[in-house]
C-alpha cells in the first residue's frame, strides 16, 4: 500500500490490489474479499454479515418453491473464504438465519458443514432482528454485540453515535452506469467511522446505498463504496453511482 | 363486417336462412363463397381453418355458422356459452364485439354477446361465469382463467363453436402453446364443440389445422382439420423508394427519405407509416413534424404510450381526421382503421408475412390494390425491400417454425388444472398430448413438471410439507391449500412484460429547487432506458424531447426539454430478426449480377465496388473479409442470420479467437454481418493455417463453449426470467406492489445462479434453455447456419475496408457493450476515480 492517496475524510483510498482492497476504520487495516466477506488481518478475524440461511425453504412455505440449495450454496462459499484467510476468529454479523425455525430447517449435511467450519476458531453469532434466539447445537457464542479493538461489531448501525462500528443489516449495493450499461453490485460502504458489509447470503438482495437509509446514517451524508467484481473489489466515491 | 360486392360470389343466397339472405340483399352484398364453404362445414361439424386475406370478411364468415344456429334453434336454449371467440388482442376483441353487433341487431336476433378481458370489471366477470352470453370474446389468458374454475365444466358443456382468430399470429408464440392446452381442455369438457382457424395466408396451413383438431395419441399421424380458402384479392402495388437522397451506409433512422415519406403521406388520403421499433417511431414522428408546414394531421400510436391517449387517436382515425399514423406493431393485427390508402413501410420489412400483414391495413377491401410504400433505411435494407417486394408479388410467405409446447406454460396450465378438479395423471398425460404442440411430449418429461409444480422438482427432496399438489390416496393430483388457485390466478399468462416504468410530466420549478409534481401521464417506457439516465440527460418520448428529473417510486418525472434533439439516444436495432426465408432471397440477389440493373443505381455500384476490390459471395458461400484499420485488425464475416444470432456468434467467436491468439478486443453485430477486432493479423492467421477457418467456424462452438458463455448471459438470466414467471416460481410483478420490492423477493438472477451450480439439469432450466436456442440467442438458427457453411467459407484477404463491410463498421461505438464487459466497467470507474484522487490528493480534498 505505498501510493495511497488521502481523501477528504480520514480514510486512505486503497488501490485495488490482487485480492481485494483495503478500508481503514478507526485507523485498522480491513481487507475486503470479492466474496463479501471482510477480514481483520491483525486480528486474525473473518467478518461475514446476513448469511440468510434457509430464506428458500422459508419462501416454499409461503408458497414460493425457490430451489432449496440456498444454504449449501452460502455455506460453500463460506468455507472458501475460512480456507483462504483460515481465521482465529469469525463474526457473523446478524440475520445468520433467515427467521426464528430457520436453523431447525437446515439440512444435516449443511450443519455438519457448519460444525466443521467452527471447529479451531472462536465463532460468534451477533443476534439480528431475524434471528433474535439461535439453538444450542449451534455452537459457538450468541451475543447481541461485540466490541474488539475499540471497534463495536453489531448488527444494525446506530446512527449518530460516534464511535467506530462495523454492522451488516442494510445489504448494500452499489449502482454505476457507463457506456450504456448498468452494474449493480454487493458492497462494501465506509467513511472511515462506520462500515457496513454486504449481505454475504445466496439469496440475499441489496438495497441502494443513495437509499436514505445509508444517507442519513452517514454524518454529512459522505462516503465511499466498494463494489463486489467477480475477482476483485472496486472502490468507488459515492458521486460515481446512480440510484435505482 | 366487409362483405363487399364481387364477382367471386357464390351464386344467390340459396343455403341461408331469410333473414340472413334479407339481411344481405338489404345491403347489396352477396355472400362470398368462402364464408358459404366454411358455413357448410361447420354445419357437417368438422373444424376447419379459413385462410382469407386482410379485408375478405373472415370474422364474418367465423361467426355467420353462430350466429345461424342460434337464430334458429328451439326455445329455451341451452344455457351456457355457444361460441367462445378467443383473440390475440383484448382491443380486437372489443373492435369485433363491435362490429357483430351490427347484423345482430339488424336481424333482431335473440343473442347475447359480450366481451370478457382483463379490463372487464369484477362484477361482470362473476356473473358471466353463472350467466353466460350465448357469445363470449375473450383472449387465451382468460380462457385459461375460465377453465380453471370448478364451475368451467357447467359453463361449457353446450360449447358448440370455439373461434380462434389471427391464427397464424397466435401459433408462434407461448400464447398459442397456452391457447392449445385450453382448446385440448374444451374439448375434453365438450367434445361436441368444433374449432374454427381463421388466418391470414401462411406459408404450411398444415401446422395451424393441426392445432385446431385434438391428436391421436395412439396413431402416429398428424390430424388435420379442414381448411378453406377465400379467394385471393387484388395484388397489392408495391414500390420500393427511390429517392433523390443519398442511399445511407448503415442506421435505421431513414432521415435522408423524410422529404419523400411526407410527399407521400400529402398526396394521400390517410397513411399508415410502419417502423420496427418504439424508438423509430418517435424518431420519425418528430422528424415529420419538423418538416409539416402544412399542419397536416399527423400523429403517433405505440404500445408505450397512455392507453387513454391511444383511444384517442384510434377514434379520430376511424372517423377519418387523421393524415397519417406513425405506428409500431401494435397495429399490426385486423382492426379496422377506416380508410387507409396508403401503407408506408419504413425500415426493412423483416419477414414476407409481416409484410403482407401490414400492406393489408390499406384498402380494407379486396376489389381494389393496397397501395404500398417500402423506405429501406441503409443499402442493405435495400436488398431486403427490394426481396420482400419479390417475394409479396409472389405471394410467397415465410415458415413459422412450428413450435414445441413451451414446459414453463405447461406447468402453469397443470396448475391450472389442479385448481378447476384433482387430476389423474395419465387422464392429463392423454388430455396434453392432444394438444398438437405437446403432441411428442415424453412422459418422463410431464412426469418432472407435474413434480416442479408440486414440489419444486429438486432432487432434493425437502419441499414435500410444503407441496402445492398433494397426491390422494386414489392417486389424484389435488391443489393442497386454497391459496395455491389465489396465486396460481394472478399469475396466469404467457406475456411476461420487460418492467416498465410511467412518465409523468413534471413542471420544472423556477428556483431550480427540483421537478414539481402532478403533471399528467405521457405513457410508460422501459425500465431498462431510464435505468442509464441521469437526471438532466435528455430523451425523446410521445414526440418530444424530454428532460429527466428524477425517479419517484416507480415513475419517472420529466420535464419538457424544449430542445430539439436529443441527448441521449435510444437503441435504434430492429425488435424482428430477419427472416430466414427473406435472408436466402438477399444471398440470391446479391450473387446474382443479372439481378443489379433493377436495384437502385447507388446500391448496384455498391455492389460493383465491392466485386471488383474483394469478393461477392455465392449463394451457398460465406465469405469472411480481413483487413488491417487503425492499428488493429478486423474480421468481418456476412452469414445474414439477423442480429441475435450474429450476437451469439460474437460472443462464441471472441472466446475462440482468444484462446487461438488472436487477442480478439471486442465485436459488433449488424442484421447481416458481424465485425470482430483485435490485436494480431487474423488474415495472416487464417492464410499460414494458424486459424483455420473451418475451426474457428466448427459447430462445435454450440458445444462446450457456449455452455461457458451462457452461464454469465444477461441474455440467458432474461430468458430464465420469462420461464421462472410463467411457470410460477417467482411471482410476477403487479402494480402497486413493487414497494415492497427488491428485498423481500428473491430476484431471479439469483435463483439462476443457485440452481445452475446445484441442479443443472432441472426442468426449468431445460425450458428456459429451448427459448434461449428459439429466442434472444438464436442458437438454432446459428447451429443451421454453421452446418449449412461448413467447408463453404470464402476468404478474402484486403488491405483496406470492403464497401460491403462498410455498414457493420459505422454501427461500431453505436452498440451498448455487452454483459461480459461488466468487470472492464467497474475496473475504468475505479481507475477514474484513483487517478482523480491521486491528482487531488495533493492539494488536499476532494469534493463529493
Amino acid at each position: 500500500m505505498a501510493s495511497q492517496a488521502k481523501l477528504g475524510f480520514d480514510t486512505t483510498l486503497p488501490l485495488h490490489g490482487e485480492r481485494g482492497a483495503d478500508i481503514l476504520v478507526c485507523g485498522k487495516h480491513f481487507s475486503t474479499d470479492p466474496s463479501g466477506a471482510l477480514y481483520w488481518a491483525d486480528q486474525r478475524t473473518l467478518i461475514v454479515a446476513d448469511l440468510h440461511l434457509e430464506k428458500g425453504s422459508a419462501a416454499a412455505r409461503k408458497g414460493s418453491l425457490l430451489p432449496p440449495y440456498d444454504s449449501r450454496s452460502t455455506l460453500v462459499r463460506l468455507a472458501s473464504a475460512v480456507d483462504r484467510f483460515d481465521p482465529d476468529r469469525v463474526i457473523a454479523l446478524g440475520d445468520s438465519f433467515h427467521d426464528q425455525a430457520a436453523a431447525d430447517r437446515l439440512p444435516q449435511l449443511d450443519r455438519d458443514r457448519l460444525e466443521i467450519l467452527r471447529q479451531g476458531r472462536e465463532w460468534y453469532w451477533i443476534s439480528g432482528n431475524h434471528d433474535p434466539v439461535l439453538p444450542d447445537w449451534l455452537g459457538g457464542i450468541v451475543c447481541p454485540a461485540l466490541s474488539v479493538e475499540g471497534v463495536k461489531f453489531r448488527h444494525e448501525p446506530t446512527a449518530g453515535e460516534k464511535s467506530f462500528e462495523i454492522a451488516g443489516h442494510l445489504h448494500p449495493v452499489a449502482k454505476l452506469t457507463r457506456r450504456g450499461t448498468n452494474v449493480r453490485r454487493k458492497c462494501f460502504v465506509s467513511n472511515g467511522d462506520r462500515l457496513i458489509v454486504p449481505a454475504f447470503g445466496s439469496y440475499t438482495g441489496g438495497l441502494n446505498v443513495l437509499h436514505k437509509a445509508f444517507t442519513t446514517l452517514f454524518e454529512d451524508g459522505d462516503f465511499h463504496v466498494w463494489m463486489l467484481g467477480r475477482e476483485e473489489v472496486y472502490p468507488l466515491s459515492k458521486r460515481q453511482l446512480l440510484r435505482d | 363486417m366487409q362483405a363487399v360486392d364481387s364477382e367471386t360470389t357464390a351464386e344467390g343466397n340459396g343455403d341461408l336462412p331469410e333473414a340472413f339472405a334479407a339481411w344481405f340483399a338489404a345491403r347489396g352484398w352477396h355472400p362470398r363463397m368462402h364464408q358459404l364453404d366454411l358455413l357448410a362445414h361447420v354445419r357437417a361439424r368438422r373444424s376447419t381453418l379459413l385462410i382469407a386475406p386482410t379485408g375478405g370478411g373472415k370474422t364474418l364468415a367465423g361467426f355467420l355458422p353462430s350466429l345461424i344456429e342460434l337464430a334458429s334453434a328451439q326455445q329455451p336454449r341451452h344455457k351456457g356459452i355457444h361460441t367462445l371467440y378467443i383473440s390475440p388482442l383484448k382491443a380486437l376483441a372489443v373492435d369485433v364485439a363491435r362490429n357483430l353487433r351490427a347484423p345482430v341487431e339488424e336481424m333482431a336476433l335473440d343473442v347475447s354477446l359480450e366481451t370478457r378481458t382483463g379490463d372487464t370489471p369484477q362484477s361482470r366477470r362473476q356473473r358471466q361465469r353463472y350467466a353466460p352470453p350465448d357469445i363470449l370474446m375473450t383472449t387465451p389468458e382468460q380462457v385459461a382463467l375460465l377453465l380453471s374454475h370448478k364451475d368451467a365444466g357447467v359453463m361449457f358443456s353446450g360449447l358448440r363453436n370455439i373461434i380462434l382468430d389471427e391464427l397464424h399470429a397466435l401459433v408462434t408464440s407461448k400464447r398459442g402453446d397456452l391457447l392449445s392446452l385450453g382448446l385440448s381442455r374444451l374439448q375434453h369438457l365438450s367434445p361436441d364443440a368444433i374449432a374454427i382457424g381463421l388466418s391470414a395466408t401462411v406459408a404450411r396451413p398444415s401446422e395451424l389445422r393441426a392445432v385446431l383438431r385434438p391428436q391421436n395419441i395412439n396413431e402416429g399421424r398428424t390430424e388435420l382439420a379442414d381448411v378453406v380458402r377465400a379467394e385471393g384479392g387484388v395484388p397489392a402495388r408495391i414500390r420500393i423508394l427511390d429517392s433523390k437522397g443519398r442511399f445511407p451506409w448503415s442506421g435505421h433512422s431513414a432521415r435522408y427519405a423524410l422529404g419523400d415519406v411526407y410527399e407521400a403521406v400529402k398526396a394521400h388520403r390517410t397513411s399508415l407509416i410502419f417502423v420496427n421499433t418504439r424508438a423509430q417511431a418517435e424518431m420519425l414522428f418528430q422528424a415529420l413534424w419538423h418538416l409539416n408546414e402544412d399542419n397536416l394531421p399527423i400523429a403517433l400510436h405505440h404500445g408505450s404510450l397512455d392507453v387513454s391517449q391511444r383511444r384517442k387517436i384510434e377514434a379520430a382515425m376511424v372517423q377519418g381526421k387523421l393524415r397519417a399514423v406513425v405506428c409500431t406493431s401494435t397495429l399490426d393485427l385486423g382492426i379496422d382503421w377506416g380508410d387507409v390508402d396508403l401503407v408506408i413501410n419504413v425500415g426493412a420489412p423483416k419477414g414476407a408475412s409481416r409484410l403482407a400483414q401490414r400492406i393489408g391495413r390499406a384498402n380494407h377491401r379486396l376489389d381494389e390494390p393496397s397501395n404500398a410504400l417500402l423506405v429501406p433505411a441503409n443499402r442493405f435494407e435495400v436488398l431486403e425491400c427490394r426481396a420482400a417486394l419479390d417475394a409479396a408479388s409472389e405471394g410467397a410467405q415465410d415458415t413459422p417454425v412450428a413450435r414445441i409446447g413451451g414446459l414453463d406454460v405447461l406447468a402453469q396450465h397443470i396448475l391450472g388444472m389442479a385448481c378447476s378438479a384433482p387430476f389423474i395423471p395419465n387422464a392429463l398425460f392423454d388430455e396434453v398430448k392432444s394438444a398438437a404442440p405437446y403432441a411428442d411430449l415424453s412422459r418422463e418429461t410431464f412426469d418432472q413438471v407435474i413434480s416442479f409444480v408440486a414440489t419444486g422438482g429438486y432432487a432434493l427432496k425437502t419441499y414435500e410439507r410444503y407441496a402445492r399438489l398433494r397426491r390422494t390416496r386414489e392417486g389424484l393430483y389435488r391443489v393442497s391449500h386454497p391459496r395455491v388457485a389465489q396465486q396460481y390466478r394472478l399469475n396466469v399468462g404467457t406475456i411476461v412484460e420487460a418492467p416498465m416504468l410511467k412518465v409523468r410530466l413534471g413542471r420544472r420549478r423556477k428556483n431550480g429547487a427540483g421537478p414539481a409534481r402532478g403533471g399528467r401521464i405521457l405513457g410508460e417506457i422501459e425500465e431498462v432506458f431510464i435505468e442509464q439516465l441521469v437526471p438532466g440527460d435528455t430523451f425523446v418520448f410521445g414526440g418530444e424531447v424530454l428532460r429527466f428529473e428524477a425517479l419517484r417510486e416507480m415513475e419517472v418525472i420529466a420535464s419538457r426539454s424544449g430542445e430539439i434533439d436529443a441527448k441521449i439516444p435510444s437503441y435504434l436495432g430492429g425488435k424482428f430478426p430477419l427472416s430466414t426465408y427473406l435472408a436466402a432471397r438477399v444471398r440470391a440477389m446479391l450473387a446474382d449480377r443479372s439481378f443489379w440493373p433493377r436495384l437502385p443505381g447507388q446500391v448496384a455500384e455498391w455492389l460493383e465496388v465491392q466485386s471488383r476490390k474483394s469478393v461477392i459471395p455465392q449463394p451457398d458461400e460465406m465469405l469472411v473479409e480481413t483487413f488491417p484499420r487503425a492499428r488493429k485488425h478486423y474480421l468481418v464475416c456476412y452469414p445474414f442470420e439477423g442480429r441475435l444470432a450474429h450476437q451469439t456468434l460474437g460472443m462464441l467467436l471472441t472466446r475462440r479467437l482468444e484462446r487461438a491468439g488472436a487477442r480478439p478486443l471486442g465485436f459488433v453485430a449488424s442484421e447481416y454481418a458481424l465485425a470482430v477486432w483485435g490485436l494480431e493479423d487474423m488474415g495472416a492467421m487464417i492464410r499460414s493455417n494458424k486459424l483455420p477457418l473451418g475451426e474457428l467456424f466448427d459447430e462445435d462452438m454450440l458445444g462446450d463453449d457456449l455452455d461457458a458463455w451462457l452461464a454469465e448471459s444477461a441474455l440467458m438470466k432474461r430468458t430464465f426470467r420469462v420461464c421462472a414467471v410463467i411457470a410460477g416460481l417467482i411471482e410476477r410483478r403487479h402494480p402497486g406492489k413493487e414497494k415492497s420490492g427488491r428485498q423481500v423477493t428473491v430476484s431471479s438472477d439469483l435463483i439462476y445462479d443457485v440452481l445452475r451450480e446445484h441442479e443443472p439439469d432441472h426442468v426449468l432450466l431445460k425450458a428456459a434453455w429451448v427459448d434461449a436456442a428459439t429466442g434472444l440467442l438464436d442458437i438454432a438458427r446459428l447451429g443451421t447456419f454453421l452446418n449449412r457453411i461448413r467447408d463453404r467459407i470464402r476468404h478474402s484477404v484486403l488491405d483496406q475496408v470492403s464497401p460491403l463491410a462498410v455498414p457493420v463498421m459505422l454501427e461500431i461505438g453505436r452498440e451498448p457493450v455487452h454483459g461480459e464487459a461488466r468487470e472492464e466497467l467497474m475496473r475504468e470507474a475505479a481507475d477514474q476515480l484513483i487517478e482523480e484522487a491521486m491528482r487531488h490528493g495533493q492539494s488536499g480534498k476532494i469534493g463529493v
